[in-house]
């Protein structure tokens, strides 16, 4: 009961001077400790934290950004890569049609030679044969026609002029000739 | 009331009050600069709680009132004033220790004189001294003749009123407080001892009040260090802004 009696007998209202001094020393120390230590180091975990942050999802941006583009590089060059396959099966196809074209142009020629040629082996060969001929049948019908008159016609100026004349009228005329005969 | 002092040097008594204003410098100093040591990006348990205690008063003190601007020069002192007045309030609640520092007057006084000081400061600083006096005595939109009477009462309430009303908040709280423990205790002590009988049926009912605020002026003391930096924080903005 005495401690009761003793409060009231105090002024609670009146400071003791060592108390404020104490106190103002204690929050003086801590101010300084938070001023100098305690603040900086929060906020630069703060700012640390907030860069590391920001730095990822930077980081993530570029790594999208790379993403995307090298995708669009992709397709860019499966597109050009279509588009050179298409220019060269284009170009096959042409060369194709060409090396066809040509072999056909060749064959073409080749075949018209050989037709040239096979006509003019003719014409010769039908010549010469037209030549021996001409010799052949007027010899055959001289002997021929020897036999039958005799050795009377057997005199070679004479009778090589009738058969000249006879075959120059054959190919005068040939089919009246023939008739003739 | 007062436990004898430990020692005296001349008129100083060393006391509990001393030994505790010094202990709640050690301990939040030490535990918040144990909880930052490594500054880690992803924060340890202790880190992370040093974080909660640091980040409440820096956003929801600070920068939520002062503003995204002007807060940041603010973070120590508000952190000083919160985390003092908090662990010195606690100590009250606890057992042994059991003063709530600021329930002794001084060190009320010295806390709101140094938030006074520094408001006052700041607002002459930026504004000018006539123009901060016009700022906290004359409201704006307010016909000119009533100024007559605004301004002594601006002045009183803003200037004189403030920073008394800013200390004696928290000493009456605690002072109160800390009575009210002993009246309870000293009357459960009394009912027992001296009264018997019935008197210790009485003496539980002594108890339970005891208990009941024992958890109330847990609560207070907390809400009130809350204020205190509050308040602060209210009038350093009101120093600080633009205009009246």
């Amino acid at each position: 009961m005495t401690t009761h009696i003793m409060a009231a007998s105090e002024n609670p209202l009146i400071p003791n001077g060592w108390e404020m001094l104490i106190t103002a020393i204690g929050f003086s120390i801590l101010l300084f400790v938070a001023v100098k230590w305690i603040v900086p180091m929060f906020e630069r975990t703060y700012a640390e934290r907030t860069d590391a942050i920001e730095g990822g999802l930077a980081k993530a941006e570029a790594a999208q950004a790379e993403a995307d583009r090298a995708r669009d590089e992709y397709n860019q060059q499966l597109e050009s890569a279509r588009l050179e396959a298409q220019k060269i099966r284009e170009e096959a196809r042409a060369e194709g049609e060409k090396i066809l074209a040509d072999f056909k142009d060749r064959a073409n020629v080749e075949s018209a030679r050989i037709t040239e040629n096979a006509h003019t082996a003719i014409a010769a060969e039908r010549s010469a044969a037209v030549a021996s001929l001409r010799n052949e049948v007027g010899s055959l019908a001289i002997q021929l026609s020897s036999k039958v008159v005799g050795e009377s016609l057997s005199d070679d100026e004479r009778s090589r002029r009738v058969v000249d004349r006879f075959l120059a009228d054959l190919e005068q005329n040939p089919t009246d000739a023939g008739a003739q005969r | 009331m007062h436990l004898p002092p430990f020692f005296e040097i001349g008129s100083f008594e060393f006391g509990k009050h001393t030994v505790l204003i010094l202990l709640s410098v050690a301990l939040i100093a030490g535990f918040f600069l144990w909880a930052i040591r490594k500054q880690a990006l992803v924060p340890s348990k202790g880190q992370y709680l040093g974080e909660i205690g640091y980040g409440f008063v820096r956003n929801s003190l600070g920068r939520d009132i002062i503003g995204e601007k002007e807060f940041r020069p603010w973070i120590p002192l508000l952190f000083t004033f919160f985390f003092f007045i908090l662990v010195n309030n606690l100590f009250g609640s606890i057992p042994v220790l059991q003063l709530p520092t600021f329930s002794h007057p001084g060190s009320a006084y010295v806390l709101a004189g140094v938030a006074y000081v520094a408001w006052v400061f700041i607002g002459i600083k930026r504004h000018g001294f006539a123009h901060f006096m016009g700022k906290m005595t004359m409201p704006p939109d307010v016909p000119k003749v009533l100024y007559v009477f605004l301004i002594p009462i601006e002045f009183i309430s803003n200037l004189i009123i403030r920073p008394v009303t800013h200390a004696l908040r928290v000493f009456a709280t605690m002072f109160a407080g800390h009575m009210a423990i002993m009246v309870a205790a000293g009357l459960l002590g009394y009912l027992v001892s001296e009264v018997g009988g019935l008197g210790i049926l009485g003496g539980a009912g002594a108890l339970f009040l005891g208990i009941f605020i024992f958890f109330l002026e847990i609560l207070i003391q907390v809400l009130q260090a809350y204020i205190f930096t509050l308040l602060f924080a209210v009038y350093v903005d009101g120093a600080l802004q633009e205009g009246h």
